[in-house]
């Protein structure tokens, strides 16, 4: 069993996990490693990951950062992300440790706290108790569990009620090793009443071994809060990517995440949305870009738990040569949730015979008064289009170009920061062109 | 210009075309005329170079190059353009865009620098004007909405914004309310010179009233049955085309 090497390297060095980390979060981890001894991480046998083999990834001599010793860089020095001029707050994760030094230029709203997780658990230890670990289910997801077991340290957002961040907040994370290294990192978004925040967060892989990497995310989006959750992969072909996301909301909030995956190596991405309250609506897009082997898996579940709520959910991806694409949609509308209006778009362009993809919608709708609808396609480019824009002198290459970019057009539509769009649209044009190598423009990889 | 000798070709494993002989030369307007499913879309894909069709015999020479071996866009880069019958809609690929990228790849083939920004935009509007196009149409993605006529309007904008030597306009007529053809039929006008030439494909003597033809070809089922001078147009609209096929 895969699994036995990290229950034993977790209960030898249990103690050293408590020390470098937080009484709010060692106080976890007990429950996390019943549940993780019990369920094992999810093996390929169960439905939902019958194309994605996640263990598998751990099946290897992975170190980790137990002690959460300080990775020792300058992520200035390493790394320009490819997204500059953003935002005037930056933050960094540094593999799964949050890194304290970054200057930033202007200060936050008055009661806004962003920073580590645990300095958060230790400054706030009411919302930390009443967030941490609770939205995020342990019990279903083996992998969750065993993050819960880990984690030393992670990224915390907190919005009080009626405040609203204006600019939008970037966290770059930066995955750096000279060995295989296993990271754990987690992030907590907490918006309260009324309160708006706008995230980017940037995935890199700076250095050229492999990494394993689980992230959970939780969200809370209270009453009117409007919460905006934006994910860049930029990562080398070497890395998993094993990420697992819950969002919960209350009436009226409005939650927008966008998942993009320009480069990667395995990414498997959960995505759970709970509609807990009236008039709220919760938005999903997802955006791949995979070719060479890499495997992309979105399974998103949503949950429409109460009436008058609207949900849209647009996963595309683009696959040639022999990359894998999956995803899963499903939707429960509960049977109380009535004038619920769930919309659910999955479309795939394959343009190689070697690359495959596997789509499965599912709709479970136990109301009557619905409008509930799913559209899958997959397919390749439009030949009379590209006929058309070759007929008008533009090259057959460039032409094909301009109509992958287009047609990703509106999972960047959805992106409600316009500034990133325009940078969305410009890497996706680089990433189709094929210079968008690795992590795009880090001076490591230059 | 433009000479075609016993074209041959298929779609489908169904042949077509079945030995079309024309010339065109500088300064002239031609006008293909038939009945429905005769070829003349065919005709026209081919000579744009559609891959969907097959030419299987026959030769295109326009300015005494072998068509038939270039590729669509170096057609289109040598002059050739192809006003569609059906345009296409493209979603997601702004007008803007799209006629840059145009525009840019004819001045590649010339050796010429990338059109200026401020160029560009004096360019579309001009031509845009020369159509009296909506300027809200162009800051939208190809065609995609368009109405009909919006879409044949946009056809000969772009034939504007490139200026070719050879146009093929497929039944850019059908679709545009009387204003409209006439604002289209004289932008056409326009655009003739005695350097290109304009192969007008219609079923109504009406457009040919605005773009006067010199020549008048019936094609029915592959071949050119019947050439003429204009007054064959106004034959065909008196009589329809059953006195040609059965003397
Ligand atoms: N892609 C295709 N597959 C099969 N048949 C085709 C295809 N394209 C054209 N055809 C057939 O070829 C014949 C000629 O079609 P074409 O479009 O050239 O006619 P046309 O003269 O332009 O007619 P219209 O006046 O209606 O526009 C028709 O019978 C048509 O059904
Ligand atoms: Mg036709």
């Amino acid at each position: 069993m895969i699994e036995q090497q990290y229950i034993d390297l977790f209960e030898q060095y249990r103690g050293e996990l408590d020390a470098n980390s937080t009484e709010g979060i060692n106080r976890h981890r007990d429950a996390a490693f019943e549940l993780f001894k019990r369920n094992g991480f999810p093996s390929s046998k169960l439905e939902e990951y019958k194309h994605s083999n996640i263990v598998r990834s751990f099946d290897t001599e992975l170190g980790l950062n137990l002690r959460n010793i300080p990775v020792p860089v300058n992520p200035y020095d390493a790394f320009k992300c490819d997204v500059p001029n953003l935002s005037t707050y930056t933050y960094f994760l540094i593999n799964d440790r949050y890194y304290d030094k970054a200057p930033q230029s202007e200060s936050l709203p008055e009661g806004v706290f962003v920073g580590s997780l645990q300095q958060f658990s230790k400054e706030f230890p009411g919302q930390f108790e009443t967030h941490y670990a609770k939205i995020a289910d342990m019990a279903d997801n083996g992998t969750v569990a065993y993050n819960t077991m880990f984690v030393q340290d992670g990224f915390v957002v907190y919005v009080p009620k009626n405040v609203e961040v204006e600019k939008p907040l970037q966290l770059i994370n930066i995955l750096r090793g000279g060995v295989d290294l296993n990271v754990n990192r987690r992030i907590l978004i907490i918006a309260e009443e009324n309160a708006h925040v706008k995230i980017l967060a940037c995935d890199h892989a700076v250095d050229d071994v492999h990494f394993v990497v689980t992230q959970v995310t939780e969200i809370s989006a209270d009453v009117s809060a409007q919460v905006d959750f934006y994910e860049l992969e930029e990562n080398s072909e070497k890395v998993t990517r094993l990420s697992n996301l819950f969002s919960e909301q209350k009436e009226n909030s409005n939650v927008v995440t966008s998942g993009i995956t320009l480069h990667n190596g395995y990414t498997r991405n959960n995505y759970r949305f709970r509609i807990l309250g009236e008039h709220a609506e919760a938005h999903a897009g997802g955006l791949a870009i995979c070719d060479k082997t890499q495997h992309i898996d979105n399974f998103a579940f949503l949950d429409h738990a109460v009436p008058n709520c609207t949900s849209n959910e647009l996963f595309k991806n683009v696959l040639k040569d022999r990359a894998t694409g999956v995803f899963c949609g499903k939707i429960l509308v509960e049977r109380d949730a009535q004038k619920t209006q769930a919309y659910q778009t999955n479309r795939n362009l394959v343009s190689s015979d070697t690359a495959q993809m596997f789509s499965k919608p599912q709709l479970e709708i136990y109301a009557d008064d619905v409008k509930c609808s799913h559209g899958l396609t997959t397919g390749q480019l439009d030949e009379d289009a590209l006929f058309y824009m070759r007929a008008r002198g533009i090259d057959k290459e460039e032409a094909r170009l301009l109509l992958m970019v287009a047609f990703t057009r509106d999972v960047v539509d959805m992106v409600r920061i316009p500034v990133l769009q325009e940078r969305l649209i410009s890497l996706i044009d680089k990433r189709f062109r094929g210079e968008l190598m690795r992590c795009g423009n880090c001076a490591v990889c230059k | 210009m433009l000479k075609i000798s016993n074209l041959h070709a298929i779609v489908e494993e169904q042949e077509i075309l079945k030995g079309i002989d024309l010339e065109v030369n500088a300064g002239e307007v031609h006008a293909v005329m038939g009945p429905n499913g005769s070829g003349k879309s065919t005709l026209a894909s081919v000579l744009a170079g559609n891959p969907k069709f097959e030419v299987t015999r026959g030769s295109i020479l326009f300015k005494g190059k072998e068509l038939l071996e270039m590729e669509p866009e170096d057609r289109a880069r040598e002059g050739i353009f192809l006003s569609f019958q059906y345009p296409v809609e493209i979603p997601g690929v702004s007008m803007v865009n799209f006629m840059r990228a145009a525009v840019n790849e004819q001045r590649k083939y010339k050796n010429e620098e990338p059109i200026s920004a401020t160029d560009f935009l004096k360019l579309m509007r001009d031509k845009r004007e020369l159509l009296g196009m909506d300027s809200q149409l162009v800051s939208r993605s190809v065609n995609e909405g368009f109405s009909g006529g919006e879409k044949k309007k946009n056809e000969i904008f772009q034939m504007a914004m490139i200026n070719p030597l050879l146009s093929i306009l497929d039944e850019t007529d059908s679709g545009l309310d009387i204003d409209a053809l006439r604002v289209v039929a004289a932008g056409v006008n326009k655009l003739q010179t005695k350097e290109n030439a304009t192969i007008v494909i219609t079923h109504y003597q009406r457009l040919l009233e605005y773009i006067k033809p010199d020549f008048v070809h019936v094609l029915y089922a592959g071949k050119i049955i019947r050439s003429g001078g204009p007054e064959l147009a106004l034959e065909l609209e008196k009589k329809g085309y059953d006195w040609l096929i059965k003397p």
